[in-house]
């Protein structure tokens, strides 16, 4: 993810384009080249899939990039985040090798997870990625306890819980949401509620699965503040997240955005023809490609040219072509490794 | 050495180990406010405030799985479940992310969580409030299962718990949080996976945990009676498991009895027996005889529920069976 040093010179330089600050366009092309990254990567880990490469399932983030990355851009070093199993984007965005991440979904010892978790399992601790988690909702209480325990400790670290608009129907949503609003009472409870509403949970709309389509709305039940944006726009994810995080940091209260985005793939690798969507509703978002968008932006503030744009997407390609080599080239776990990490 | 309740044992440890480290944090529902369900957290939220001993709303999964996030962030969260029947409620918690969470993140978390409430059946609590769930938990890897049966165990396997680096189920029992008994000083602990002689005998081995260890051992007075002398283990811990204890003493008395109150399909006793049949065939001058509860849920008439526990007596015609008296 490497910037020219022409793009940084002209970071300072102020936006002219949909309302967005300066702030948001500071090494916003370091966070355009991630984005094509994490694309190419799923891009790759779907035609590894179909070598049979990578076994199990595959669950791609394509079309929803701008979402991780407006966040993990504001996100501090020592903050940290959980997610579910359409994990890839937020590892590699957050700055795990992509060798490593593929090397996991191949089933590797030099994986992130030495091969033990997969493809739903990504975790990155040293860079406060705590997972990668495979049951619809499960994942949310842990990120509200993480966020009482990084308050307790006395620090002022905040949690990101990304989750799916499906996660949100499930009672391990509701129990800790009710939780983390008592807890932010006393200001115990520094998370961010991050629903990535993709508009399909699997094969069922949220329009057929949630009573109430606001899904932000809902968390007025539990006394979190809340709101509903766009997140197919990496600016305005990310003025939006600086404000978010800042202000759970300070306060200590659980605050929840709903960004409305969408996935261009199928739910996984086995979801093939995808008969609960038309294909016409698929096109249209793919108009809004929050890469494009990103790329049209920041070419709008000069601050991104031709030739960086072919740069960017040839050192993806290599990126990618060597993290797949390094993948393949990987010794699979030794066999002593199966009861291995059981207990500490 | 101090005598305490098997409730005392408990508190005192609890307070101990708060004293000693502030990553100790107690969650569960009225545990607080309230003083606990059994009065083992009483006083405590004085002592350490709201902010240590959280009394949680009514949300297992919710609780359970906030106190796997703390304990990976670096707490140690001992959580209440009021009894082990509302664990149910937080199951995939407690399989899918304390046990695991460890082995497919490839070693990066530790999760140092203890879960602690009564297992095991009352009086008079009919079918939803009575279940022994041992062997549901025993099940699983990446968890420990401990089941004290006396107030030196309850002090010392919850210190080894405490400490400890991984999930632990912690199974109490309400009929004992009365039992007095001799506890040790001094940072008491005791390491998991190692079970106890509790009475030495030659002519059969009874495996026993938690109250049934109490049953077994009445069971044995009456067998010394009548000049059968029974050898009682007592296992403290399920997983793992001290097999080397059990089958030393079967190799010793050819014969085994293995009692648990839980049903008998799929249960620990099963186990066990096959355990012993594996590791020690040979020795074996009978078969393994279990005592389990009646497989049906509990029902609430009393006349009912005593039909579906198991008794002394039951332990005593086993027994006779391996010996083939009567």
């Amino acid at each position: 993810m490497a910037e020219t040093s022409r793009a940084q010179s002209r970071a300072t330089q102020p936006a002219v384009k949909d309302g967005a600050a300066p702030a948001e366009l500071r090494d916003a092309v370091r966070w355009y080249a991630g984005m094509v990254l994490a694309r190419r990567f799923e891009d790759e880990a779907e035609r590894a899939f179909r070598r049979g490469k990578i076994g199990g399932y595959l669950h791609v983030y394509t079309g929803q990039e701008a979402v991780a990355a407006g966040w993990l851009a504001e996100l501090r070093s020592d903050d940290i985040f959980f997610t579910a199993y359409r994990d890839h984007a937020h590892a590699l965005l957050r700055g795990s090798p992509p060798g490593a991440v593929m090397a996991e979904l191949f089933g590797k010892a030099t994986g992130l997870a030495k091969g033990k978790g997969g493809s739903m399992h990504l975790f990155d601790v040293s860079r406060g990625f705590y997972g990668g988690y495979g049951i619809v909702g499960g994942h949310i209480p842990l990120a509200t306890g993480a966020a009482y325990a990084l308050r307790y400790s006395g620090t002022d670290r905040v949690c990101l819980c990304f989750l799916g608009d499906g996660a949100m129907n499930s009672g391990a949503f509701h129990e800790p949401a009710n939780m983390a609003g008592l807890w932010g009472r006393d200001g115990l409870c520094p998370v961010v509620y991050i629903v990535e509403n993709n508009q399909y949970g699997m094969g069922t709309s949220v329009s057929r699965a949630s009573a109430v389509a606001d899904l932000a709305s809902r968390f007025a039940a539990y006394a979190i503040d809340h709101e509903r944006a766009d997140g197919m726009d990496f600016l305005a994810v990310r003025a939006l997240a600086r404000r978010a995080i800042e202000r759970v940091r300070s306060t200590g209260r659980p605050y929840a955005v709903e960004m409305l985005t969408y996935r261009f793939a199928g739910h996984g690798a086995a979801d093939l023809f995808q008969p609960y969507r038309p294909k016409d509703e698929v096109s249209q978002a793919r108009g809004r490609d929050p890469i494009l968008t990103l790329e049209r932006q920041l070419r709008t503030a000069a601050l991104l040219s031709d030739a960086d744009v072919a740069r960017i997407h040839e050192e993806a390609e290599r990126a990618i072509a060597e993290a797949v080599r390094f993948a393949e080239e990987s010794p699979e776990p030794p066999a002593a490794d199966l009861d291995v990490d059981i207990h500490a | 050495m101090p005598e305490l309740t098997y409730r005392e044992a408990l508190r005192t440890t609890l307070i101990e180990e708060m004293d000693r480290d502030r990553a100790v944090v107690l969650l569960g529902e009225d545990i607080g406010l309230y003083q606990g369900t059994f009065r083992v957290t009483a006083d405590l939220l004085d002592r350490y405030g709201p902010t240590r001993v959280i009394d949680t709303p009514i949300s297992e999964l919710g609780f359970v799985g906030a106190a796997v996030g703390m304990a990976m962030l670096g707490l140690r969260p001992v959580v209440e479940v009021m009894t082990w029947n509302f664990a149910l409620l937080a199951l995939d918690q407690i399989v899918n992310n304390a046990a695991k969470v460890r082995y497919f993140s490839g070693g990066q978390v530790n999760v140092p969580l203890v879960m602690r409430g009564p297992n095991g059946a009352g009086v008079q609590l009919s079918a939803q409030h009575s279940q022994s769930l041992e062997a549901l938990f025993g099940h699983f890897p990446g968890l420990y299962v401990v089941a004290p049966a006396t107030p030196a165990e309850a002090t010392g396997l919850l210190r080894t718990a405490i400490r400890g680096t991984d999930p632990v189920i912690f199974l109490e029992n309400a009929a004992l949080y009365g039992l007095k008994g001799e506890v040790p000083g001094g940072a008491f602990a005791l390491p998991f996976g190692q079970a106890d002689v509790a009475r030495a005998g030659r002519d059969v081995t009874i495996v026993a945990y938690s109250r049934m260890l109490h049953v077994a051992l009445t069971a044995a007075d009456r067998l010394a009676a009548e000049g059968i002398q029974a050898e009682v283990i007592n296992l403290r811990s399920l997983r793992p498991l001290d097999m080397r204890t059990v089958i030393g003493s079967v190799a010793r008395t050819h014969r085994a009895v293995v009692v648990q109150e839980q049903w008998r399909p799929y249960g620990a006793a099963a186990e066990i027996a096959a355990s012993i049949y594996e590791q020690a065939f040979d020795e074996l001058d009978a078969p393994v005889e279990r005592v389990t509860g009646a497989d049906a849920p509990m029902p609430y008439a009393r006349n009912l529920e005593l039909l579906a526990v198991p008794h002394e007596d039951d332990i005593v015609r086993a027994v006779k069976k391996t010996l083939y008296a009567s």
